[in-house]
């Protein structure tokens, strides 16, 4: 069973393993309306916590989406390239950025569980 | 995930914000308020900026534009309120015929850019007189300067109890015609009385998007009745600001403030077009000198089309560069385009480089994307011409 946490940037990580799956939540990109563009950084990218890892554009403006840990770019999800808008779909599905391979588990802890980000919501 | 907003939506936080006789019908069709020019106005409603804009393209939207200036100015005759009024605008006014609008700009010693309006020409029991709209951001300014300049020629009127109402799209004409049948012989341009539902309005056949379509200008105290009539038509339904800029950009229409500022003149922002020739050959408006420079011996930026070749939007302040890396000019206002399906940009460039399919790149995010200068509008325009 995958392990579920937020960061205050509004961004979900799925812990598995020794690598994190990250998107925006859909709290986000309810606030961002419709999703037109995504840049994703390139595959074996080293981010940094904290700093930008990805954009993601609305009609409007763009907006930087934060590395919730350190680590390395595995993977990112090709398929928003051509349909931006399956972040606003299934923002926590189908509509994920990037894997990342994590540099250093003790990170993880300082991540928010679900009620924590849910209180952040209100 | 830090969103980084344009400019214009960025107000002095510690003013309280006004709110248009709409606002409650906003927030009752759920409605995202933004402060915008000193108003909380709504930028999109639960539709969402694609969906509102692409539905105005196809149909018909509604606009709340109440927070912009609307004005009278009267004088004894037409032609004592014409001219008064061309001391401070380069376009011919002498010549505006009864029923007619036409577009221009305050100009200032520069001949840079105060504002851009529209002026229409009415008659109504107490005389013959011009209606003038102006933008938001600027209309106390507007206001002033019209007073001072104008005062002792003719009479200036804000007509701060008025609300101002956008029907745009391709079956806008349709919806108003249904309501008042005599709109229907309007054109592209045109002015006047009409009573819709038992109001009184003032409206023109033109706007902000590149579709055929009326604004009406209506008794505030209508604006709420008159709103919830239009919407009530199974064509219309309402449209936010996110939509209105997306709109306009692709009819390659300037945003004051981006596009347009004291810092471009209408021949550098390629908007000549809107200064008659017999005020361009005389003068007699603030900067006329400067604009005859420009007309006589050229300009060395203008205004242009830009359209990115990927995906990725660029918006305002970006730089643009020719291919040896040389920066050229600056994006003015940028973002993605739903009925393009892509992004688009206007922006200034040198003038060597302004000619439509001009290779340049744009300076996103430290990279240099390909992009092409092209002819505005995005999309064709579909004004009901007479």
């Amino acid at each position: 069973m995958s392990d579920l946490r937020y960061t205050k940037e509004h961004e979900w990580v799925r812990i598995e393993g020794d690598t994190v799956t990250v998107g925006i939540t859909p709290y986000a990109q309810e606030q961002l309306g419709d999703v037109v563009y995504v840049e994703l950084p390139e595959v074996g990218r080293k981010v940094e916590q904290g700093k930008e890892m990805a954009v993601v554009e609305s009609v409007k403006a763009a907006s930087e989406v934060y590395a919730p840990v350190s680590g390395e770019v595995i993977e990112v999800n090709s398929v928003l390239s051509d349909a931006p808008a399956t972040v606003n779909e299934d923002a926590q599905g189908k509509g994920w950025f990037v894997k990342l391979k994590i540099a250093d588990q003790g990170q993880l802890a300082g991540l928010l569980d679900e009620a924590a980000y849910k209180a952040l919501c209100q | 995930m830090c969103p980084q907003y344009l400019s214009e939506d960025i107000l002095d936080s510690n003013a309280p914000l006004s709110r248009t006789p709409l606002h409650d019908l906003h927030v009752e069709l759920g409605a995202k308020m933004v402060p915008f020019a000193g108003y909380e106005m709504p930028v999109n409603y639960p539709a969402g900026i694609l969906a509102e804009h692409l539905h105005c393209r196809a149909a018909a939207g509604l606009f709340d534009v109440s927070h912009m200036g609307q004005v009278r100015l009267q004088a004894e005759s037409h032609e004592a309120t014409a001219s008064a009024l061309e001391r401070l605008c380069p376009a011919d006014f002498l010549g505006l015929q009864p029923g007619r609008q036409r577009y221009s700009f305050f100009t200032d010693n520069q001949g840079g850019i105060l504002d851009d309006l529209m002026v229409s020409r009415l008659s109504d029991q107490s005389g013959d007189h011009l209606f003038m709209v102006v933008n938001a951001g600027c209309k106390t300014q507007d206001l002033s300067h019209l007073k001072a300049n104008l005062s002792h020629r003719c009479q200036v009127t804000e007509l701060a109890d008025r609300a101002l109402l956008a029907i745009q799209g391709p079956q806008a004409a349709a919806v108003i015609a249904r309501l008042a049948p005599e709109s229907a012989a309007m054109t592209f341009m045109t002015a006047r009385h009409l009573s819709i539902g038992g109001t009184d309005c003032i409206a023109t056949r033109s706007g902000y998007t590149g579709e055929d379509g009326f604004e009406i200008s209506v008794p505030a105290d209508r604006a709420v009745a008159f709103a919830r009539l239009l919407l009530s038509q199974p064509e219309v339904k309402p449209i936010g600001l996110g939509a209105r800029d997306s709109l306009r950009l692709e009819a390659g229409l300037c945003l004051y403030g981006n596009d347009i500022t004291t810092a471009t003149t209408p021949v550098e922002a390629d908007l000549s077009w809107a200064i008659a020739k017999r005020r361009r050959e005389q003068g007699g408006f603030p900067g006329a000198g400067q604009l005859q420079r420009q007309w006589a011996d050229g300009i060395s930026r203008k205004r242009v089309g830009i359209l990115p070749e990927g995906k990725a939007p660029a918006r305002a302040h970006t730089e643009i560069a020719d291919d040896a890396g040389q920066v050229i000019g600056e994006i003015t206002s940028g973002g993605f385009g739903p009925s393009v399906n892509g992004p688009i940009a206007m922006g200034y460039v040198a003038k060597a480089q302004a000619t439509p399919g001009t290779a340049v790149q744009l300076l996103v995010r430290g990279k240099a994307l390909p992009a092409k200068i092209v002819a505005m509008p995005f999309v064709p325009h579909r004004y009901r011409r007479g």
